[in-house]
């Protein structure tokens, strides 16, 4: 596919401040300036077009005793220079040396940022399951971390609500309210209750903390004399001007305006950073929701993207190109981890490991990459430990997507219900494993596990995919970079994404429907590269692994037993295409939903099994372990 | 372009915790909101100084007035038996309805002593705002003042040795030091815990049990530093699940900081032997501890004149290089101690198949082992 196929949004006017036009351009470095590592990006113009280089990391420096992220961007630059001997930081202590000349610099330079919390924002509707929600999607699509969500009837009292308010501490405030030309009393006893909480913001009391208000447009006046002094106000339009219409692209572009202009120009060493560079600083999970949005388009699929961070979880469902953001603020695989614990309990990470392990080690373990979140695990067993952890933080923010993507209320449908869906899941979402033809996956944990295998079956445990469904991995951690780098030069940044950054995995095949021992699941029958037909029968349990090459696409014939069904009905047969990957293709017999045996050695046992099958882990350390 | 893969080494940067037995340190003492400085640049304070005050505001209460007397939004002010400004005391009538001579009567009274903040005639709310509360801010480090934070605060200087730790929970306090363990293997329990230990700060050990916590809290011990603590104790004295590492405001009557990690961790003997030298200070401490947005490790501050300051450069900032002193941070060594021997460029290969960035250590029993990187932290001493 080239890029000429998808449709770009540039940011022109990013673009005429380059240092250069971007036809003319040899070199760009990417930084993400994460909440634990900073990850420096090198891409280089070649014969074939833009290809990534070398990557260099360094530990974020937004904390005591340096507080100044640009410590963290230089180190992680100065790796790439070691690695590739290209001379890109200035030697007496100044930044990124733009534009590229006589063998020094690069042409461009952009970040992402998730450093110092990220932007957390508190979001305030009059309806919970209405504007409330719509405005927590608007804030949530803009990359920020949404702290609560106040609504006018959320069940809490008022001085509850106020105490919460008082307490939170956010960076910016989305407050929304009404239909146009609607009642406008409950917005402005929305604006009256904010105003007399006197929220103050996390980054000093001479921080003028920002309110974006996209409610009820006769409102604005009103609004305009309750908010405007104490608060740095801006007005945007409705994000529900009506009831059937949700748009929230103003809010959403004035929240990543005033993140900016206050939030990156009050975080320790950013006013150096923005300095560095020409383009906006964007928030990393934006940059994430690009490149997810980015595959979408590109393979015309609905997709589910995830980035799974050190301190948040963010999921991203582009379904009938509907975008949606969920962030999870407190699951992550770092600084987030115990709440992972705690949100899921000991028994639900331990269930995921085929070892047996001490209770009391797994949980000092996990508390210690708590308090040491830079730590990688050395061990295998400490290895299938933050495995198991990254299985569950997945599961739970899928979950709690789920309550993001939803319908605006008042519509339904009736093909979730008959998929099978309960009715309490139908009111609640519309993702469907089922309709699900993408997942792709970043960050950290993902993008570094040692073989790719691991990243696919973490991501299958964790999602359950159903019927045929492609998977994706970001190769060393670009998509940020890749996501802001589109917002100036699209066709750079496609030409990594495709070559460099994209892995394809490979594809599941995973009839939903639970079986018994013994029983057949399904039969394939597929037709192989090299020209002869592969058919296998995947029983009760079983998980195989079919060899088939990244961009490798063939027939498939799925013919799935009575109990089963790919998507057509239990028991019908499905016939498609299947893409292969580094991975290849994996048949799933273990049914959906994926219930793990109860019994602790049956359990392991089956574990054992599937990780061999799929050649998950070393299989000599593996037997010395156990 | 060709990659290079030269044998010289590379720059690494793993920043680390501060133990020092010497150092200038300086603490900002910021009010939450704007108020009132107390004291002047040059100015000696002691722990409980107070350096700046300010009235927080009080407590709104938002009252539906028109959705309670049933009346139209616009018409607030009809009803309203006070105006914005008013002060209003617990119970007085704030608003009335009135209809058919009397005949039909609501009225609704003040829920709080206040001043009347806010009528709307356009949300039908009244807002009264109960009395500010004062908020004193002492000084916590005895020192001197060396610069003002105009109507927000101040920064103290003062000479101490310093320590951070790992984890903590609790907030400010100080109390005088005693040192329970002579090993730092050993566990700190009940029986170290004595009766004369009231207003102190008792350190010492690679791990805490509850029951010397209980102990502790039983005879009035302020503080407590240890090595270690499991996650199954620390539960149990806070009494619920750990989320995510922020902590300081725990209401449990003491503060108590880990100084290594979770689980049963030998206090680093560098660390222990500076607590020994100032056995009978006066510390201050505060378990306060994030590990997110700006991160805060707990402390420990021996104000002293003892020694003239080290000479040294600040090795967190410098990096690692040949000979830095390091502690690794993750199994398969974790809590060893040693010092850097070498930091080759090349990725290297690990257990977990990982290829990361490595450095070569040589353990304090002689030993050399190679690890990750990311896996050591820097001890400044």
């Amino acid at each position: 596919m080239s890029s000429r196929d998808i449709i770009f949004q540039v940011d022109e006017a990013a673009r005429s401040r380059l240092h250069r036009p971007v036809e003319e351009m040899n070199y760009i470095l990417a930084t993400d300036v994460g909440s634990t590592t900073t990850k420096a990006r090198f891409f280089q113009k070649k014969e074939e077009g833009w290809r990534y280089i070398v990557s260099g990391e360094a530990p974020t420096t937004v904390e005591a005793p340096y507080e100044d992220v640009t410590m963290g961007v230089k180190n992680a630059v100065r790796e790439v220079e070691e690695l590739t001997g290209h001379q890109m930081l200035e030697s007496e202590g100044g930044g990124i040396i733009l534009p590229f000349q006589d063998n020094k610099g690069v042409d461009l330079y952009c970040t992402t940022s998730s450093a110092g919390g990220g932007l957390q924002m508190m979001v305030a509707g009059v309806i919970k399951t209405m504007t409330a929600e719509s405005a927590n999607r608007a804030a949530l699509g803009a990359g920020a971390i949404v702290m609560d969500v106040i609504a006018t009837n959320d069940g809490r009292a008022t001085y509850s609500k106020i105490q919460r308010i008082r307490n939170l501490r956010p960076d910016m405030i989305l407050l929304a309210g009404g239909t146009d030309g609607g009642t406008i009393s409950h917005v402005v006893q929305l604006a009256e209750l904010i105003k007399s909480a006197d929220p103050k913001a996390r980054l000093g009391v001479t921080y003028k903390l920002p309110i974006v208000y996209a409610g009820n447009k006769i409102a604005r006046q009103y609004i305009k004399n309750l908010l405007e002094e104490p608060f740095a106000l801006d007005i945007v339009d409705n994000l529900r001007p009506i009831l059937e219409i949700e748009d929230i692209e103003p809010a959403r572009r004035a929240v990543h305006e005033l993140f900016m202009e206050h939030v990156m120009s009050h975080a320790p060493g950013y006013n150096k950073l923005m300095k560095w560079t020409e383009v906006d600083i964007m928030p990393t999970p934006a940059g994430e929701g690009m490149a997810v949005n980015l595959i979408s388009k590109s393979f015309g699929k609905n997709t589910l993207g995830v980035g799974l961070g050190g301190a948040t979880t963010n999921i991203y469902s582009i379904i009938r190109e509907r975008f949606v953001r969920s962030v999870s603020a407190n699951l992550g695989m770092s600084y987030s981890i115990c709440n992972v614990l705690k949100e899921t309990g000991i028994d639900n990470i331990m269930r995921w490991s085929p070892l047996e392990l001490e209770e009391n080690e797994v949980r000092n373990s996990l508390r210690n990459k708590m308090i040491r979140p830079t730590t990688i695990p050395e061990t295998l067993e400490e290895m299938i430990i933050e495995h198991a952890v990254a299985r569950e933080a997945l599961r739970l923010g899928l979950e709690h997507h789920k309550t993001i993507a939803t319908r605006l209320k008042g519509t339904r449908t009736v093909s979730a219900f008959e998929r099978g869906m309960t009715s309490q899941e139908m009111i609640e979402t519309y993702i469907d494993m089922m309709n699900i033809g993408i997942i792709a996956g970043t960050g950290g944990l993902l993008s570094h596990a040692p073989r790719r295998v691991q990243s696919l079956l973490i991501l299958t445990d964790a999602f359950q995919p159903q019927g045929v469904t492609m998977l994706f991995q970001d190769s060393v951690f670009m998509m940020p970079h890749l996501g802001v780098l589109s917002t100036v030069y699209p066709e750079a940044a496609w030409n990594i994404f495709d070559k460099d950054c994209l892995v394809r995995l490979g594809s599941v095949i995973a009839p939903r429907g639970i079986g018994r021992e013994t029983e057949n699941v399904l039969n394939i029958e597929m037709e192989m590269p090299e020209g002869d037909t592969l058919k296998e029968q995947v029983k009760w349990g079983e998980v195989k692994r079919i060899k088939l090459n990244e961009k490798q696409v063939t027939d498939v014939r799925i013919s799935p037993t009575k109990h089963f069904d790919m998507g057509e009905g239990a028991g019908k047969e499905v016939v498609t295409k299947v893409e292969g990957g580094v991975v290849g293709v994996i048949l799933d017999g273990r049914g959906r939903p994926l219930n793990l045996p109860e019994e602790i050695k049956e359990r392991q046992r089956k574990l054992l099994e599937w990780f061999k099958s799929l050649d998950m882990y070393p299989q000599k350390m593996l037997g010395e372990i156990l | 372009m060709t990659l290079i893969r030269s044998a010289r080494e590379t720059h690494a940067y793993s920043p680390g915790l501060k133990v020092k037995r010497a150092d200038k340190i300086r603490r900002i003492r910021r009010l939450p909101i704007l108020g009132k400085v107390l004291v002047k640049e040059g100015d000696r304070v002691d722990f409980s100084t107070i350096v700046a005050e300010t009235m927080i505001p009080g407590e709104p209460n938002i009252i539906k007035v028109a959705a309670e007397l049933d009346i139209l939004e616009m018409d607030i002010n009809d009803y309203m038996r006070m105006v914005v400004g008013d002060k209003v005391k617990k119970g007085d009538v704030i608003a009335e309805y009135n209809a058919f001579f009397g005949l039909f009567k609501k009225h609704i009274n003040s829920p709080v002593n206040g001043i009347i903040e806010s009528i709307s005639p356009i949300s039908g709310q009244v807002i009264i705002r109960e009395e500010p509360v004062p908020l004193s801010m002492n000084a916590y480090i005895p020192g001197r003042i060396v610069q003002l934070l105009e109507n927000e605060g101040t920064i103290i200087e003062t000479n101490a040795a310093f320590i951070q730790g790992i984890f903590g929970i609790g907030g400010e306090a100080h109390g005088e030091l005693r040192v329970a363990t002579e090993d730092p293997h050993e566990i700190l329990t009940h029986k170290l815990i004595e009766e004369d230990d009231e207003g102190k700060v008792v350190v010492g050990g690679s791990l805490v049990t509850k029951e010397a916590v209980d102990r502790a809290l039983e005879v009035g011990v302020i503080g407590i530093v240890t090595g270690g603590i499991t996650d199954i104790i620390l539960e149990e004295i806070l009494g619920y699940e750990l989320g995510v590492a922020i902590t300081g405001q725990e209401e449990i009557n003491l503060t108590l900081i880990i100084t290594e990690g979770f689980g049963d961790i030998a206090m680093n003997p560098r660390t222990l032997e500076i607590f020994k030298e100032f056995e009978g200070s006066i510390a201050c401490i505060n378990g306060a501890t994030q590990i997110r947005a700006g991160v805060i490790r707990p402390e420990v501050i021996i104000p002293h004149e003892k020694f003239a300051l080290e000479e040294v450069g600040d090795e967190l900032s410098d990096g690692m290089t040949q000979g830095t002193s390091i502690r690794i941070i993750r199994q398969p060594y974790f809590g060893y101690l040693g010092r850097v021997v070498g930091l080759p460029v090349e990725l290297q290969t690990v257990e977990t198949e990982s290829k990361v960035r490595v450095v070569e250590v040589e353990l304090e029993d002689g030993r050399r082992v190679i690890v990750s990187r990311a896996n050591v932290e820097i001890i400044e001493v």
